[in-house]
């Protein structure tokens, strides 16, 4: 059991989780609360959803350095669709992953079909994104977002109730698709896994429910006379919703598999009958649509979106989110989990060196530490494995 | 099984197959054999369906057929195991298996009934030299990849197997293993063609031998009839005595 613990490739992520959320409570006490908790869960949901988006990406073994400022034109999009046409909320946000899934097209067909690396083009569009969303904005206005559903997402918490019963269907879910595909390897004949290690899986998932939901329940108000503030954040279901989509299509589906494939062995892939180039096109898209939902995520958490939405270190944190996670920069090896272990662990250094009053310098500085790290941990044990044999 | 008339083909002016015709018969191993350059290799991509035919004929139990596509030729029961293997390093064994022609229940992938599938394919092959078809490929040695690769040609109920110089990249005990799986499929009633460069393999395995001299056909005899110094002569020089 230890042993399969070990192999584990989330294993680091985690690690540095504990570490990091250790040190910093140590050194500010401010930081080990309810209200930062769940701060920390509100910040981080647009990286770790662009990162969920670019492992797509990184799968094949290309990169999108345009995922931020793609996020930042849909957010744009949205705003100004919200703002200036008064479309309902469902309509704009409609048109922010539609204006997505198109920039994703775009961008996988210049790399599939033409053949120019994605590095260029994606960093052809990196800076022509940064003018898009300037053009849209007209020269740099700050458009705010008032729909009520739009600011939910990134702002308010469920009722306690209902982050109680969100828990205990995730916690069954688990438990029902564990112990399925359980027993029709049985029926099958085949090696099953030990039901003593499904068994403790999903306590350890029920425990991280129950701890995570008992904290953020809690009154995280300063003053309940004037408001009261409690419950799971909305973006947190969103997440975790999005996580098992994407994992399921990933792991369970023909098309996951052969993204994989693609990403080992693009001549093997091919031999094998796989339209490599539909592949390809299609992570660029789901990155893309993904960057979108991260844009509308952001605009949300900013009440407002400005041209600078999805520029600076949205990016760069994006892809450490997803490198710290342990996908892999040279393609074929990582996980949707990746990117939200990752973009927790991002999150947590954002979050923990503002509190301790570092300037933005330094927090950009130590980010780009830790991700060279991570490169540089997946670049060695690539090695390794060469050496191997 | 696969009978071959008359095939052309040319890339440009470069004329690499001239008017070659090749007989597989079910249950024996047939060795390609010929020097560089020969053609053996544009043959075998002709039949695979990957290089479209000039012109000629190619028959599967008599019957013409139009092979356009490695579809195509899977469809007839042809399957190709290439020099560079084609395994994905980052997949395990059953996911390589039935990469590309995946089992499925709905929209979700069956796997119980593909690992047990791919057990049984190995089990039938009398494969043991892997511990588990969950190990991923990445871990396996060359001789197991090859294993692996042949194990995957044989699980689509194939009919003629075509091997491109699998012992060239291995050691001297796995190289027995792999003849020995080579031998084996043929005495279970599949057609093998083998491609190869060395004699020792040929010689070992083999039941007819099918000699390419610069894009032509110059010899199909019966491994038993020749000796080595004639392969050789026929693959260096395109006749030997009384043969071609």
């Amino acid at each position: 059991m230890i042993a399969t613990l070990k192999r584990s490739p989330a294993l680091p992520a985690i690690l540095g989780l504990v570490v990091l959320c250790a040190v910093f409570s140590a050194m500010r006490p401010a930081f080990f609360t309810p209200v930062n908790f769940a701060n920390l869960l509100q910040q981080g949901a647009a990286t770790t959803v662009i990162a969920m988006g670019l492992v797509f990406v990184l799968l094949l073994g290309e990169i999108d350095l345009s995922a931020g400022f793609a996020s930042g034109v849909c957010a744009a999009i949205l705003a100004v669709t919200l703002d200036q046409m008064s479309f309902p909320w469902y309509l704009s946000v409609g048109a922010a992953i539609a204006t997505g899934v198109v920039i994703g097209f775009l961008l996988g067909f210049l790399v599939a079909k033409i053949g120019i690396p994605s590095f260029v083009v994606t960093l052809a569009a990196f800076l022509a994104f940064q003018g898009v969303a300037l053009l849209l904005l007209e020269e740099g206005r700050n458009v705010s977002v008032r729909a009520p559903i739009i600011l939910a997402i990134a702002n308010k918490s469920m009722h306690p109730w209902i982050g109680w019963a969100f828990g205990a269907t995730a916690v069954a879910a688990f438990a029902a698709v564990q112990l399925w595909s359980w027993y029709r390897r049985r029926a099958k004949g085949v090696t099953a896994v030990p039901l003593r290690l499904t068994a403790l899986k999903v306590g350890a998932l029920a425990v991280l429910v129950i701890v995570t939901v008992s904290i953020l329940n809690q009154e995280r108000s300063f003053n309940v006379r004037i408001t009261s503030l409690k419950g799971v954040p909305i973006v947190v279901p969103i997440v975790v919703a999005l996580l098992v989509l994407w994992t399921f299509i990933l792991r369970r589906t023909a098309y996951g598999r052969h993204l994989y494939a693609v990403g080992g062995n693009r001549e093997a892939a091919r031999r094998a009958g796989i339209n490599v180039d539909r592949i390809r096109i299609s992570a660029f898209v789901i990155c893309s649509a993904m960057a979108a939902v991260g844009g509308i995520i952001a605009a949300s958490r900013g009440n407002s979106v400005d041209p600078n939405t999805g520029g600076s270190n949205v990016l760069l944190y994006a892809v450490g989110a997803a490198v710290i996670g342990g996908t892999s920069l040279f393609g074929g090896k990582g996980r949707v989990l990746d990117a939200v272990l990752g973009g927790l662990v991002v999150a947590v250094i954002d979050n923990g060196m503002s509190l301790l009053n570092y300037s933005s310098g330094i927090k950009f500085v130590v980010t780009g530490t830790v991700l060279l790290l991570a490169a540089g941990v997946d670049a060695l044990s690539r090695k390794r494995n060469a050496l191997g044999g | 099984m696969l009978e071959v008339r008359g095939i052309n083909k040319s890339f440009g002016p470069v004329h690499v197959l001239r008017d070659v015709a090749l007989t597989v018969r079910s249950g024996e191993v047939t060795a390609l054999v010929g020097d560089n350059g020969a053609g053996k290799s544009t043959l075998v991509k002709c039949i695979g369906g990957i290089y479209p035919i000039d012109n000629g004929e190619i028959l599967v139990d008599g019957k013409p057929v139009h092979i356009h596509s490695p579809r195509d030729a899977a469809g007839l029961g042809i399957e190709i195991v290439y020099q560079d293997l084609a395994l994905c390093d980052n997949l395990d064994i059953v996911q390589n298996m039935f990469l590309g022609r995946e089992r499925r229940r709905g929209i979700v992938l069956d796997e119980p009934s593909m690992e047990h599938l791919a057990e049984q394919t190995l089990a039938s092959l009398s494969i043991r030299t892997v511990s588990s078809v969950r190990q991923a490929v990445a871990s396996l040695s060359g001789g197991q990849r090859q294993t692996v690769a042949i194990a995957k040609a044989v699980l689509w109920n194939s009919r003629l197997v075509i091997l491109d110089e699998p012992t060239a990249a291995l050691g001297v005990a796995q190289t027995a293993q792999v003849l020995e799986l080579v031998r084996r499929l043929a005495d279970n009633g599949l057609a093998v063609v083998l491609i190869s460069h060395n004699m020792n393999d040929v010689f070992a395995v083999s039941d007819r031998i099918a000699a390419l001299y610069l894009g032509q056909m110059v010899a199909q005899v019966k491994t038993t009839e020749v000796t080595h110094a004639q392969v050789v002569e026929l693959i260096t020089s395109g006749k030997s005595g009384t043969i071609a």
